[in-house]
């Protein structure tokens, strides 16, 4: 058993991937931002040098401190505060844990619903997936913003106002995993469809093996490079998308914030002059946004066979 | 359609009680019952719903519950606002995404496919509001030369109101555009981009160098019109994508467009509104297709002409 | 002094991790007036040594030594200036005619605009001259396909079309890479025969890359011999050929399967694998060998598949019979050979037999039990064991992401499932080493391993439920000529000591004549004759058997 993980590691160091990985600057220094950002949101609390939402510290006084490089900030408030006396930087720390976790949770149910539904689609091909296929264009040509906002306008309808105020979050992953899953399922079925006329599954057939133990040991490994660059692309749109709903009001509730709905706040103040309130949450978001597509760009070009 | 237009319904019935939607909660009951007798709730369902396709066929959907009008005039009212930023915008990321898409294509290294590239890159990472609030605080804020809302003067054509006949119509087009474009504009440099670089790499390329035609007729002539089949088909549902992301311009820009008010649809639960929205964005969909697949045949041969392979 | 010479010729590829040297001082002359065979295996440089000529090297490769003189100029030292050799004095032809046309312009217009790039006519005179130069390369109806598309076309029309945009320009140098390999026998001959016609009306030089010595053997004057980048011998064809000097192209004449004889064994004379000892085939301690009897192991009769639509892009029909009404009867213990160009059916019978499709109608007997009518997959399962296949493409036939022992043992596990991990492993062990490959390629992965070492892996993972019949489709088709030898010596060997009989699928000829006893041959899904070997070659009865016997490019035509 310990020879498997050694010789994986092995593997990894040896593959092609980690070559490219070590040789290219964009892809460390974006992983390792990556990294910051991940560990400083889940670790947050430890983190943060305040807890916004903690009622108690917070202190009206303190409200429309400029960022501490101007001239009536404070050292304390490293990048200011907001119109309740709230610290900047610990309100933009704790909204992007939420927003991470709303954008990956989105798209890993968008990527579990979407893989199985190509895998099965390609694989048994038929009428099945002639239906499933027919959802995925008609779904495609809806826009996934639009889909998001329909799913949670329904949802608003049926369940009631207080319960969806605790449901919201979910609510809401639900309705952006539903808009994004489409995405997979047309890529998934694709390279299905490649490897299914290859012979090593003829093979695998010709010698007896169950149906699904041909789609999730031996074809599923070998279709998720397209995968991988489509979810890791795919994160970056879930994250835009929430914070994008969250602007216009329709995303997470306000009592926990995302970046989403602190710019928003912030935009109210822009004209009065207050502009790190909305300025730092987008610089914020779009340092991730960018940070993640940029390797999911290293990401597409070094997986792509054809390009050497 | 005629699935959209299920959807749309069941949203309208099943989806809350529309008499509670629309009275306020000291209505008495009896004046409730009136209401719905009026409004022909208690008839069956298959009843109601065909009632609903006739109506929505002649662009009648109901009143909006919020606003107390009827939707029909509050779609033909924001209509040509809406059309009118999606078509700018189109136009504007159609042209330059195509543009620079080939540009960078070709030249697949150099200092100006980088910087356009990353830029690009740039464009995807940043959300539409984000890019909108910027040039707001940009132009309308520190440079003062562009407003900050609304859509200026509009001229009355009867069914139609244009911004585009008076100076401050066009100048409050601009912003709104431009950020609404962005969005698309660099997915499309991407995609163009990728069919250029996956088409120079083909045979056929390769073959024609070898009988010494000359790269600028490679680009252009060859590689060009084979890249476009497939930029088509992005173009039409960039254009669905573009009505879609013009909610959140219109939001920004508080521009009186049908995006804006579909926003405080979902905020109240405004069903009517919804259900009209989702049946003519499906229209307009289906439309687009449509077109697509018309445009398809004209371009390539390959559906056009039948394959009667003579052998020999 | 000769046409075209190329001066010590060198072709570098900086990859990601190494160099790799395509060419090595490579020396090669022609003259007008006569063909040259560039010849060699994959990897040997020949398609690289004819893409330098005019300079179609691609990034990351680089022509880093050597001059190429054309008619008395070399073209090298100026590089901006070989866009006006290109198709004007030299022609260059692909492999394959389907991607090298650009499918949204007509063929009429592709010609024109070639024809306008280098000679100044005006577009009715280019029309003209285009439209009967399609005649000379034979396409009947020259003015109305002119307007054609090239889908429209078929795979050996449309390489007709290429030869004729190749030589619109007159060119005086022909390079052709691979010309026919795409094609089927019975148009490769009229192609061959084409640039023969072309060679001599027009005086032209021409370079004919292959890897095919029959080919080499009838169409060219000269012949160059490649391996990994050199040059091994140059020199007139029937020299080379009768007397070869050096021990490569000695080892590659001697693994061509000879045409007009049935061999025992291919003789080896470089071996593949430094450490290979004479077969020993360890797995037979385990075999538990049957007695050969004389019934029929397997009988096919009335066999039909029909296809529909959705299987074939090009067809306007709308179903297509891949096989009608095959029937014919393999012995036990014998070797069944079927053979048929691309269309025939043999792949389609071939996958009716392992049970990958269904037929549309007909029956399959095994043992004499009828297989096609099991419907359970339990009693599947039974027949499974006994049949397996080996496949044509070394690359797809495994998975990539498995290691060796893991694919090697999925068959095994699958039907013995109690089966102790010690015995597990020895097992896998005594397979490998019955297919020549060590013990430690269980724990490396298919990328580690060359063409001819994963279809011993293939080999290896087929007989691992000790299996009646084998089926191989195509084993040996996509593999370098002295590989082919040694792996079909392998599948002789294990046939005759574990007594399985096969059926072996193949388009080539000579192959099949050397590997099985009886052989049926198929075209357009309709059986044309079986017979024993010997007296399908020496008497073949049917037609179409006496025109692919003709046809097919003999090594041994060089003695004539």
């Amino acid at each position: 058993m310990d020879n498997q993980g050694l010789t994986l590691l092995n593997r990894i160091k040896d593959s092609d991937i980690y070559f490219s990985f070590i040789k290219s600057p964009t892809a460390i220094v974006t992983a390792i931002i990556l990294l910051i950002i991940f560990f400083c949101s889940f670790f947050v609390e430890i983190v943060a040098p305040f807890n916004p939402f903690d009622p108690s510290s917070l202190s009206l006084m303190d409200a429309f401190t400029p960022p501490s490089w101007s001239e009536d900030g404070v050292t304390k408030f490293f990048l200011g505060t907001d119109g309740q006396g709230r610290d900047m930087l610990s309100t933009i720390l704790y909204g992007s844990r939420i927003s991470l976790i709303v954008g990956f949770s989105a798209i890993l149910f968008s990527l579990v619903l979407g893989v199985t539904l190509g895998l099965t689609a390609g694989y048994f091909g038929g009428k099945y997936e002639m239906v499933v296929m027919r959802f995925t264009d008609v779904q495609l040509t809806v826009p996934s913003i639009l889909m998001a906002l329909l799913v949670d306008g329904i949802a608003r309808g049926i369940i009631s106002k207080e319960l969806h105020n605790e449901m919201a979050i979910y609510v809401l992953i639900f309705a952006i995993g539903i808009s994004e899953w489409p995405q997979f399922a047309r890529v998934s079925r694709a390279a299905t469809l490649v490897e299914k006329n290859k012979d090593y599954v003829s093979a695998s057939t010709i010698i007896g093996v169950s149906n699904i133990t041909i789609m999730f040991k031996h074809i599923l490994p070998n279709i998720l490079r397209p995968i991988l660059v489509i979810g890791t692309i795919g994160l970056a749109l879930a994250i835009i998308t929430e914070s994008t709903l969250s602007f216009l009001g329709v995303g997470v509730p306000p009592t926990t914030p995302s970046l989403g709905t602190l710019i928003r706040i912030g935009n109210d103040f822009l004209f009065s002059g207050e502009w790190w309130i909305t300025f730092f949450p987008a610089i914020f978001l779009v340092i991730l946004a960018f940070s993640i597509n940029l390797l999911g760009d290293w990401m597409r070009d070094t997986l792509n066979p054809k390009l050497n | 359609m005629l699935v959209v237009a299920f959807v749309s319904f069941s949203l309208f019935t099943f989806v809350g009680d529309p008499i509670n939607n629309m009275v306020g909660e000291e209505t008495s009951d009896e004046e409730r019952a009136e209401l719905r007798e009026t409004l022909g709730l208690n008839d069956p369902v298959y009843v109601q719903f065909s009632r609903f396709v006739i109506n929505a066929s002649q662009g009648e959907f109901g009143i909006s519950y919020q606003l107390r009008r009827p939707v029909s005039d509050l779609i033909s009212e924001r209509l040509p606002a809406t059309l009118e930023l999606v078509i700018i915008s189109a136009l504007i990321a159609l042209t330059s995404g195509t543009l620079l898409g080939v540009y960078t294509g070709i030249n697949r290294k150099g200092f100006l496919s980088d910087t356009i590239l990353a830029i690009s890159l740039l464009g995807v990472s940043l959300p539409t509001f984000v890019i909108g609030i910027l040039f707001i605080y940009l132009f309308a804020v520190i440079l003062g030369i562009l407003p900050s809302f609304g859509r200026g003067e509009v001229v009355d054509l009867g069914f139609w109101s244009t911004g585009f006949l008076t100076i401050s119509g066009i100048k409050a087009i601009i912003l709104p555009s431009v950020t609404l474009s962005l969005f698309q504009m660099t997915y499309i440099i991407r995609l163009v981009r990728a069919e250029m670089m996956e088409i120079l790499q083909t045979d056929y390329i390769k073959f024609a160098r070898a009988r010494g035609i000359n790269e600028k007729s490679i680009h252009y002539k060859h590689a060009l019109k084979n890249g476009l089949i497939p930029v088509i088909t992005i173009a039409g549902i960039n254009i669905g994508t573009l009505i879609a992301f013009s909610i959140i311009t219109e939001t920004v820009f508080q521009w009186p467009g049908m995006g804006f008010l579909f926003i405080q649809a979902v905020k109240f639960v405004d069903i009517p509104i919804m259900s009209a929205y989702l049946v003519f964005i499906a229209f307009v969909f289906v439309m687009i297709n449509f077109i697509v697949d018309i445009l398809y045949y004209f371009i390539d041969p390959r559906i056009r002409v039948k394959a009667e392979a003579v052998s020999g | 002094m000769s046409f075209l010479k190329i001066n010590n010729l060198s072709v570098d590829y900086e990859m990601r991790r190494e160099t790799v040297y395509a060419a090595k001082n490579v020396n090669i002359d022609v003259n007008r007036g006569e063909i040259l065979g560039l010849v060699g295996e994959s990897g040997s440089g020949k398609s690289t040594v004819g893409n330098a000529i005019i300079n179609l090297i691609d990034e990351p490769g680089k022509i880093s030594n050597g001059s190429i003189v054309l008619d008395g100029i070399n073209i090298l030292e100026d590089p901006e200036n070989i866009a006006k050799y290109r198709g004007k004095k030299i022609g260059l032809i692909f492999q394959d005619p389907q991607t090298s046309l650009n499918p949204i312009l007509t063929i009429g217009e592709q010609l024109i605009e070639t024809i306008q790039t280098h000679l100044n006519l005006n577009t009715d005179d280019a029309r003209s001259k285009a439209t009967n130069l399609l005649k000379e390369v034979g396409i009947k109806d020259a003015e109305i396909r002119f307007n054609n598309y090239p889908h429209q076309f078929s795979g050996g029309m449309r390489q007709r079309v290429v030869i004729s945009l190749a030589l619109c320009c007159e060119p005086e140098l022909l390079i052709a890479d691979e010309p026919t390999t795409a094609l089927d026998v019975s148009i490769q001959s009229q192609i061959l025969d084409l640039i023969k016609r072309l060679t001599k009306e027009r005086n032209l030089a021409v370079i004919l890359i292959t890897h095919d010595m029959g080919v080499i053997a009838e169409t060219t004057d000269r012949v160059a011999v490649m391996k990994n980048g050199d040059l091994v011998e140059i020199g007139p064809t029937k020299e080379i050929l009768t007397k070869p000097k050096e021990i490569y192209t000695r080892s590659l004449i001697s693994s061509v399967p000879p045409t007009n004889k049935k061999i025992s064994r291919f003789k080896i004379i470089e071996k593949e694998n430094k450490s290979q000892s004479d077969t020993n085939i360890k797995i037979l301690n385990r075999w538990v060998k049957k007695e050969i009897s004389n019934k029929d192991l397997v009988q096919v009769k009335n066999l039909s598949k029909t296809f529909d639509d959705s299987f074939f892009t090009e067809s306007s029909k709308n179903s297509v019979m891949a096989v009608n009404d095959v029937s014919f009867n393999i012995k036990e213990g014998q070797s069944f050979g079927l053979v048929g160009e691309s269309g025939s059916g043999k792949s389609t019978i071939a996958k009716m037999i392992v049970n990958l499709f269904r037929p549309s109608s007909g029956e399959i007997y095994f043992n004499d039990i009828c297989i096609t009518k099991i419907k359970s997959n339990k009693e599947m399962m039974k027949f499974r064991k006994q049949i397996q296949m080996i496949f044509q493409d070394p690359y797809s036939s495994l998975n990539g992401r498995l290691k060796v022992k893991d694919i090697v043992s999925e068959p095994i596990k699958l039907h013995n499932p109690s089966i102790s991990s010690i015995d597990l492993d020895n097992y896998i062990n005594d397979l490998l080493e019955s297919v020549e490959l060590s013990r430690q390629s269980a724990n490396r992965y298919p990328h580690e391993f060359s063409g001819g070492q994963r279809q011993r892996i293939s080999i290896a993972r087929a007989l691992a439920t000790q299996p009646r019949l084998l089926v191989c489709d195509e084993p040996t088709s996509a593999l370098d000529v002295s590989i082919q030898a040694q792996i079909l010596n392998l599948l002789k060997d294990l046939q005759e000591q574990l007594n399985l009989t096969i059926l072996f699928i193949s388009h080539d000829l000579p192959v099949v004549r050397q590997m099985c006893d009886r052989i049926a041959v198929l075209k357009n899904g309709k059986l044309c004759e079986v017979a024993l070997t010997e007296d399908l070659f020496v008497k073949p009865t049917h037609n179409y058997t006496k025109e692919l016997l003709t046809l097919m490019p003999k090594i041994e035509s060089i003695y004539n």
